[in-house]
């Protein structure tokens, strides 16, 4: 009788266990959720008076400037090996890059960029939640994504497009400057890559 | 010892309740002609693996173990299979564009080479899930052609 009660013990405290963890980590998701669409509504902000998110997507458009400016920010942050801060800056991208207004554009041209859009914005996404190692792979698709959209939008500034031929069999990135800054590896070879091609 | 009593109870009485509570389960006969196997060409041994490393949580059909029919292990279970088919559905690969397409078989080749899926948690239990290391580099190598063809 005693060994049936301390079996049933275990097992009840197993399934407790079990369940509270389930429990935990759902509340876990939901706070994560919270906090990121609050730091989206604090960033924007000043743009707009209007606060709700879903508000925000339809009425205000943005530029693929504001996407190329948010993307290099977020290079920047992996030039300076700063995972935190490339965390918050592809989320501030994801935000950018859904609110690219694609209007103006002939048919073909959109339904390219709303394509560019998808893929960017989950490359952006994980960026928002990976450690550095993740966040430089993503970077690198990315990286294509945001080159391919400039070819349809233009910019206004000269960027440059940089090479470096030793990470993952050679990859690509832009940048607003001439002088190589590695953001596949930072710190370890800040100067590794060459300018490939130039941009206006 | 009589409290102690009334809390194993009141614990049965709650694991044998929450049974009841229905849990949506992620099953269907219906392999749409958008999965992956269909319109790629996919060897034997590859279809085998995939359908059995990745499909449980990566199309709309799951082989559910025994356990998985109890809970909570079901609830754990069932948000694993959502995350896991909102990142990549097989059974909807022709849904993607091309550039998804690389983008993804890009994502499907850096998660084997560095083991993170299949997830040690599912390959705990099932142990065929598991990769080789031979079995990781052809698969790798027939990823990475199937994503230069596109």
């Amino acid at each position: 009788m005693k060994k049936l009660k301390t079996t049933l013990g275990i097992v009840t405290i197993v399934l407790i266990t079990l369940t509270a963890v389930s429990c935990k980590d759902a509340k876990k998701e939901n706070s994560d959720k919270d906090h990121t669409e609050k730091t989206h509504d604090d960033k924007d902000g000043h743009h707009d008076e209007m606060k709700k998110e879903t508000v925000l997507n339809s009425n205000q458009k943005g530029n693929s400037e504001a996407v190329l400016k948010d993307y290099f920010n977020l290079k920047d942050a992996l030039v300076s090996d700063d995972e935190s801060k490339a965390k918050e800056l592809g989320g501030t991208l994801v935000k950018s890059l859904v609110n690219l207004d694609v209007s103006k554009y002939t048919d073909a041209q959109k339904l390219e960029l709303k394509d560019i859009i998808k893929d960017a914005k989950e490359h952006a996404e994980h960026i928002s939640k990976s450690p550095m190692g993740h966040q430089r792979e993503h970077f690198k698709i990315l990286s294509k994504d945001v080159t391919d959209m400039v070819a349809i939008t233009g910019t206004t500034n000269t960027l440059y497009e940089q090479f470096c031929p030793m990470y993952d069999g050679g990859s690509a990135w832009l940048s607003m400057n001439k002088e190589v800054r590695n953001p596949y590896y930072g710190s370890k070879m800040l100067k590794c890559g060459k300018v490939q091609k130039e941009i206006n | 010892m009589k409290i102690v009593k009334i809390i194993i109870l009141v614990l049965l009485v709650a694991f044998v309740g929450i049974q009841f509570v229905p849990t949506e389960r992620n099953q269907s006969d219906i392999v749409p002609v958008t999965d992956f196997m269909l319109v790629n060409t996919v060897s034997k041994d590859i279809k085998n693996k995939l359908q059995v490393s990745c499909y449980d949580c990566h199309s709309n059909n799951t082989q559910y173990p025994w356990y998985n029919k109890i809970q909570p292990v079901s609830w754990i279970l069932e948000g694993h299979i959502k995350d896991g088919k909102e990142e990549l559905n097989f059974n909807e690969w022709d849904l993607l564009s091309s550039r998804r397409k690389a983008s993804k078989l890009r994502s499907i080749i850096k998660q084997i080479e560095s083991s993170e899926m299949p997830l040690s948690s599912y390959t705990l239990i099932h142990k065929d899930a598991k990769f080789s290391d031979r079995e990781k580099k052809e698969l790798i190598e027939w990823i990475t052609q199937l994503k230069d063809s596109l």
